[in-house]
């Protein structure tokens, strides 16, 4: 497809140019290197004029113009601050007003030193202040919510963050509330803002009106050492800048990555970095003839874990979580295939099946940027099956909004209920409960056609025949699968061939434990990230080596824990959901840190064998992709499908020790539609209970009208609500708390 | 005019020079003798409020104005329970190491509300390179008659613009409570 431009040719301070019509005057004078002050100016969000620091002269026109408002026209001549007098006075004139209610608290203030208006004041505002009245001055500093601060006196009244949270994150609880000198951006007095993305509007603030409680007062620009960094949170493997002061990590900012996340990203993978201190193993420990677990030297407890290892040898199960960098996972894949003989690995500490081993080994691995984040844009419609973007991979839902809200692309979406996310991506929901979506599925056909995209989250493996069903449409219909997980290293894995390919999946592996499988080796797989028992298995195997970065559930019960290097003291690659490699440097080197690669060498070295990684997908056998049969289940009386999955926000053990985020996550609720309330007896706003066997959690009850029938939806991990089930269980809902 | 023997006209000068007056300086016996002129550069001081609150708001601006890197600061919030300075922020860690000052004084001026002055204290040797790297505890001027230690709140009424202004006395806190 050919795009035919028309161009304008225009002149900037005498230099003549040629560029697209439509073009605005601040790009055009950026085009030719021609710096022109702005403050509300950006170019990922529509225009405003709100500031008026851009203006320049316009030949013809009598007053300034704002050059980041006006589009270019046939023959225009512009002469910025540089060359017209008009546009220089005009500059200087809105400096002056804006510095008239501005505090020049530069020395309390965080932004001091890295502050668009500190510097604009420096170059183009005079020395001294002719205004000799009373500053405006509000109380200071308010809570816009836990984690975003407010300093209204600072603010210049840009609009960046309030049209970032309207255009972008589709999240409005922020507006520009008075007029005339008494403009600020104000809350909801119901509604904090807590969106998953209200860090943007901090970084893109063009003076120290919004800051963080996390950093607040913490550094100075000039103390900060930066790296650029890719974030381990998610597989959506947005570009970061994590900056340092003296080895601990001060904040993390949201980098400029046009294919990935743009110039956004989600607060979890902005403000979650504190866990990387809590609570770290130092040493490697070992368990000694009491039963106790101490302190050992690294060459002693490489020697026990060889041993053991060496020990249950094939009879070892390899469980390697979803966090692990490319580097990482194809150390663990030579290790389990080639030095332990064992075909037992998995990299999915979550609920999965056999059906989903075959589909990511036929439909996923190995296949990289068939789709892109460029290529939601410009499908015509994109499916979601399974996969709520907003919580399970927000960058992909940013780029959906962006799409949808341009109206070329139309997003439906296999889901129990219409969730804000949806909303707000304008989407279409095709209500289905567990047992129901692959019948849904099968409905949506007609929205589909070649040009559309098919996002299969990981929840899909929860649901028997789904994935069958998915692979089956894309065949049909001709449109694009991409499949989406939650955690950073899935991906990574997956391609490295940490599958159980010839061997059992996570949940049979657990089972096994103790009839024939021994070992465990098990590389960051926390107890509530798998429904099976994972702490009995355990207990019950022979020997368990752990990798850990911090202690937990297994780590105690482990018979060698070995210590392994944190995201930031060590360099390594995260392969996102499209299969783009995102490759981030060490952060913070700390001596003795270090890499589960190098730790398994080590083992292997141990052992008499050495590590060899080869491309594990050319010689594998893909076992056909048979639909799990589906054992229906039918809820008795007073009993409903469980449908469930984690926000972005939850009790993940990533996200400790930082309690401003935590206070931004969403509470825990039960969903029903309202048909399915009157059958169980549930009022809208009243506790409910759901129970499960011994397990039982209480929340209110949210009457969700454009919902699926026979479902009660309640997230999972979340404080208060944490059943942890997966979806299409059977349980019991009565009103009232527990007993 | 015979010469004289040069050996009685090098004796002359040393000779002489016993009637010259003596300007070598006995130190450190007669230190007090000879004080410093009153604008030398010796040890830093953080000044405090006539009430005792620290001036110091940790902006760092001396550790950015300081050409040795000599000064390391770290900031952090006032509380409602524990207020070292007037306004929200105040300088939680404060560090000079002498062993790179130059005493060049830019730190000086870069403090934008008088906290960091130099006193004309010179002896600054030590025989550890750790005892010369000067805390907060070590550089924060002495409890003067009115003041008292913070933490502890603002004077009744008053607000951060008050203390600057300089309208704050002392005197407000004569018993500090520990409880």
């Amino acid at each position: 497809m050919t795009v035919t431009t028309q161009t304008v040719t225009v002149t900037v301070d005498g230099v003549t140019i040629e560029v697209p019509a439509g073009t605005l005057i601040i790009r055009v004078a950026e085009m030719l290197g021609t710096a022109i002050p702005r403050f509300c100016d950006h170019p990922l969000l529509e225009p405003v004029a709100a500031c008026r620091m851009c203006l320049v002269e316009v030949e013809g026109q009598g007053k300034p113009v704002p050059s980041c408002a006006v589009t270019v026209a046939d023959g225009m001549i512009i002469k910025t601050q540089h060359t017209s007098e008009l546009a220089e006075k005009a500059q200087a004139g809105v400096m002056e007003f804006l510095l008239i209610n501005h505090p020049l608290d530069c020395p309390v203030c965080d932004k001091g030193g890295e502050c668009p208006l500190q510097n604009q004041a420096m170059t183009n505002g005079r020395g001294e202040t002719r205004f000799d009245g009373v500053k405006r001055t509000f109380p200071k500093p308010i809570n816009v919510s836990a984690q975003v601060l407010l300093d209204r006196e600072r603010c210049v009244s840009c609009a960046r963050c309030t049209r970032f949270a309207d255009q972008i994150a589709g999240d409005p609880f922020i507006e520009l509330l008075e007029r005339g000198s008494k403009q600020q951006v104000g809350i909801s007095e119901d509604q904090p803002f807590d969106s998953y993305f209200s860090g943007n509007t901090i970084q893109i603030c063009p003076v120290g009106a919004l800051t963080s409680a996390k950093y607040r007062f913490r550094s100075r620009p000039f103390d900060l050492v930066s790296t650029p960094t890719a974030c381990e949170h998610c597989a959506a493997g947005c570009g970061l800048r994590t900056d340092i002061r003296r080895g601990t990590v001060m904040r993390r900012l949201a980098w400029d990555s046009p294919e990935v996340n743009e110039e956004w990203n989600c607060d979890k993978g902005r403000f979650a970095f504190p866990y990387i201190k809590e609570n770290r193993l130092t040493t490697p420990l070992v368990r000694d003839e009491e039963g106790n677990l101490v302190p050992a030297s690294w060459p002693e407890a490489i020697r026990v874990a060889a041993a053991g290892l060496q020990a249950t040898g094939q009879a070892t199960g390899v469980l390697t979580g979803g966090r692990l960098t490319n580097e990482d996972a194809s150390a663990y894949g030579a290790f389990a295939r080639g030095v332990l003989g064992t075909n037992d690995v998995d990299f999915r500490a979550r609920s999965t099946s056999d059906e989903e081993t075959a589909f990511l080994a036929n439909h996923v691995a190995g296949k990289s940027l068939e789709v892109t984040y460029g290529d939601l844009e410009t499908a015509q419609s994109v499916l979601l099956v399974n996969f709520e973007p907003e919580d399970e991979s927000p960058i992909v839902f940013l780029r959906l909004r962006k799409a949808a809200l341009s109206g070329k692309t139309k997003v439906f979406a296999i889901a129990p209920y219409m969730t804000a996310g949806l909303a707000k991506m304008k989407g279409t929901l095709i209500a289905a409960s567990p047992s129901s979506e692959v019948k849904a599925l099968l409905g949506a056909v007609e929205n589909l056609s070649a040009q559309s995209i098919v996002l299969v989250g990981e929840r899909a493996a929860q649901t028997p025949g789904l994935l069958s069903a998915v692979a089956e449409l894309v065949a049909t219909t001709g449109a694009r699968l991409a499949w989406i997980p939650r955690r950073a290293g899935e991906r990574g894995s997956l391609d490295a061939g940490l599958l159980p390919i010839g061997g059992r999946n996570t949940t049979d592996i657990i089972n096994a434990v103790g009839q024939d499988i021994s070992g465990l080796l098990i590389a960051g797989v926390g107890v509530e990230d798998v429904a099976a028992n994972l702490i009995e298995a355990i207990e019950s195997a022979d020997f368990v080596v752990s990798l850990e970065t911090r202690h937990s559930a297994v780590t105690e019960r482990a018979d060698v824990v070995l210590p392994v290097a944190a995201v930031t003291e060590k360099s390594g690659t995260f392969r996102n959901w499209e299969g783009r490699d995102r490759a981030f440097d060490t952060v913070a080197a700390v001596p003795g840190s270090i890499s589960d690669a190098a730790v398994l060498e080590e083992l292997a070295h141990e052992m008499g064998a050495t590590l060899t990684v080869s491309d594990f997908w050319a010689t594998a056998t893909k076992p056909a992709l048979v639909a799990s049969g589906n054992d229906s289940v039918s809820p008795g009386a007073g009993q409903a499908i469980l449908s469930s999955w984690r926000h972005l926000l939850d009790k993940g053990t990533l996200q400790e020790g930082e309690p401003f985020l935590a206070a931004t996550s969403r509470v825990g609720v039960i969903r029903v539609s309202p048909a399915t309330a009157a059958t169980l007896n549930l009022i809208d706003g009243a506790t409910a209970t759901v129970t499960h066997e011994e397990t039982a959690v209480s929340a209110p009850v949210i009457v969700t009208a454009n919902m699926a029938e026979g479902v009660v939806w309640l997230p999972a991990n979340t404080e208060g609500t944490a059943l942890n089930l997966p979806s299409g269980t059977c349980v019991t809902v009565t009103s009232g708390g527990v007993a | 005019m015979p010469e004289l023997p040069q050996i009685i006209r090098g004796f002359g000068v040393t000779f002489l020079s016993m009637f010259k007056k003596v300007t070598t300086e006995q130190y450190p016996e007669e230190r007090d003798k000879y004080p410093p002129k009153p604008r030398f550069h010796g040890r830093h001081q953080l000044n405090r409020h006539p009430d005792g609150l620290e001036k110091c708001i940790g902006c760092e601006l001396c550790a950015w104005a300081c050409p040795a890197d000599a000064i390391y600061v770290e900031g952090a919030d006032n509380t409602e329970e524990e207020r070292f300075s007037p306004g929200e922020r105040y300088g939680r860690v404060y560090q000079i190491n002498y062993l790179r000052c130059i005493l060049c004084g830019l730190c000086i001026e870069a403090c934008p509300t008088r906290a960091l002055t130099m006193t004309n204290e010179y002896e600054l040797a030590d025989n550890s390179r750790a005892s010369l790297i000067f805390t907060k505890e070590d550089l924060l001027a002495p409890l003067l008659a009115g003041m008292t230690e913070a933490p502890h709140d603002m004077a009744p009424g008053t607000t951060a613009q008050d203390y600057y202004e300089g309208t704050v006395t002392g005197h407000i806190h004569p018993e500090k409570t520990d409880d």
